[in-house]
């Protein structure tokens, strides 16, 4: 077991940040994307790529996504709190948004995919050590497809925040992880959807791996209250934009890659 | 519009993203079926018992699938495949030979920040980006064939690190 501190992963991501501030200052464009190479979460030290990617043209079967639809999710998966004979506790609430493409245009009849801790911050996977109890109401598993205007929408609880083992007394936000298919395959995107004005959010080195302030923001849902259902459930917005890798910046500074 | 970061897949992303049949775009035996598997290492050489496999591609006709239905197993060829790794780290898929230069596979991990987008390509095939790729590099891009299939192994790090792709 590890015994670093919050302490010290809050200055190793202060220091990455630091550095990333000084190379936008200096012309490099803002990043959309996470640094791979990011220690303060633990587990990406040996898992990461430590060469650029290689920009390439996409060819057609990259252009090209696979074609889920109605005949791979059924409407009843999109509602993660009808899974099982009682209802589950939490927060109801619904999340929609629309899935859209660098130019603003919606991801048509596209698979959307999620899944999430219960209310206490349990996950169901087996692996999932958190002394916090299961609900037998829950699984936290959905899908949906796309409409024609891009959009989602699932209903389900507001998920815990979760305790995990990269430091001592490491918290992850409430999230909910999304999965996403663009209309190309090169805009495939797993991600994960946050809350606003979390107080773990500075903490976190996954949410901080993305150096960029306004990138970070990205990931944060609005509470909407004209998505709330009076006597029933909240309402959050979360809109999805598709663009896929693009070149991103590991090298060292000066290199013209 | 600028882009939604990707985050790590995490460690429980089994139950989220489990498909049935995710590894079997044809069946095991049929006419043309080949076996597509490798091991995803990290970079001290171990392998990673947590990462997702998905393969995309098209049939031994060249033809790049349309029909809804992506993880439907009906018969139909539908050129999508989802797999976790077992515990060895290991993937395995069963598909055909496309009429094409390459397999598109993404690669994500816990761990993994976010996705890896590269190419599988079949021995003896080449294009322009494969031959504008030094030899050590272009290596780790080929697929190995064996008795009955091929196999491609993905390291995420270290030497013979494989080369992942960013687009224009
Ligand atoms: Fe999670």
């Amino acid at each position: 077991m590890t015994e670093t501190t919050q302490a010290t992963i809050s200055a190793e991501i202060a220091a990455l940040h630091s550095d990333y501030d000084k190379r936008r200052a200096a012309g490099m464009p803002p990043l959309d994307s996470p640094l791979v190479d990011f220690a303060p979460y633990r587990s990406s030290v040996l898992r990461h790529p430590t060469k650029n990617p290689k920009l390439v043209d996409p060819e057609s079967i990259e252009l090209a996504s696979p074609a889920f639809g109605h005949r791979d999710v059924a409407a009843v998966e999109s509602d993660l709190t009808v899974q099982h004979a009682g209802e589950p506790l939490g927060e109801r609430m619904v999340v929609t948004g629309r899935v859209l493409d660098g130019e603003g245009r919606p991801v048509r009849h596209q698979l959307v995919e999620v899944w999430q801790a219960n209310a206490s911050g349990r996950y169901i996977h087996q692996r999932d050590q958190h002394p916090a109890p299961l609900d037998p109401n829950f699984t936290g598993a959905g899908r949906c497809i796309t409409d024609a205007d891009g959009r989602y929408s699932f209903t389900t609880i507001k998920p815990g925040a979760y305790p995990w083992k990269n430091h001592v007394n490491a918290w992850r936000p409430a999230h909910i992880h999304f999965s996403v298919f663009g209309s190309a395959f090169t805009q495939r995107l797993v991600t994960q959807m946050y809350f606003p004005v979390d107080p773990l959010f500075p903490l976190d080195p996954i949410y901080q791996s993305i150096p960029d302030q306004a990138a970070r923001d990205r990931l944060v849902a609005a509470y909407d209250h004209d998505l709330s259902s009076p006597e029933w459930s909240l309402g959050y917005r979360w809109d999805i934009v598709l663009t896929g890798p693009r070149a991103t910046w590991i090298e060292p500074e000066g290199s013209d890659a | 519009m600028r882009g939604t970061p990707g985050q790590t897949v995490g460690p429980f992303f089994r139950y989220g993203l489990e498909v049935e049949g995710g590894g079997l775009l044809v069946s095991p035996g049929s006419p043309g079926a080949i076996r597509l598997s490798g091991t995803v290492y990290d970079g001290s050489g171990a392998a990673i018992p947590d990462a997702l496999v998905e393969i995309w591609q098209a049939d031994g006709a060249g033809v790049i699938p349309t029909a809804e239905g992506s993880f439907h197993r009906d018969g139909t060829f539908t050129g999508f495949g989802r797999v976790h790794v077992t515990d060895a780290g290991e993937y395995e898929f069963w598909t055909v030979l496309p009429d094409a230069d390459f397999i598109a596979v993404i690669v994500f991990a816990r761990g993994l920040m976010d996705r890896l987008h590269s190419r599988i390509y079949l021995p003896g095939r080449s294009d322009a980006f494969l031959e504008s790729l030094d030899p050590a590099e272009r290596a780790t891009l080929v697929a190995i064939e064996t008795g009955d299939g091929l196999r491609h192994d993905l390291r995420l790090q270290g030497e013979n690190e494989t080369v992942f792709l960013a687009y224009p």
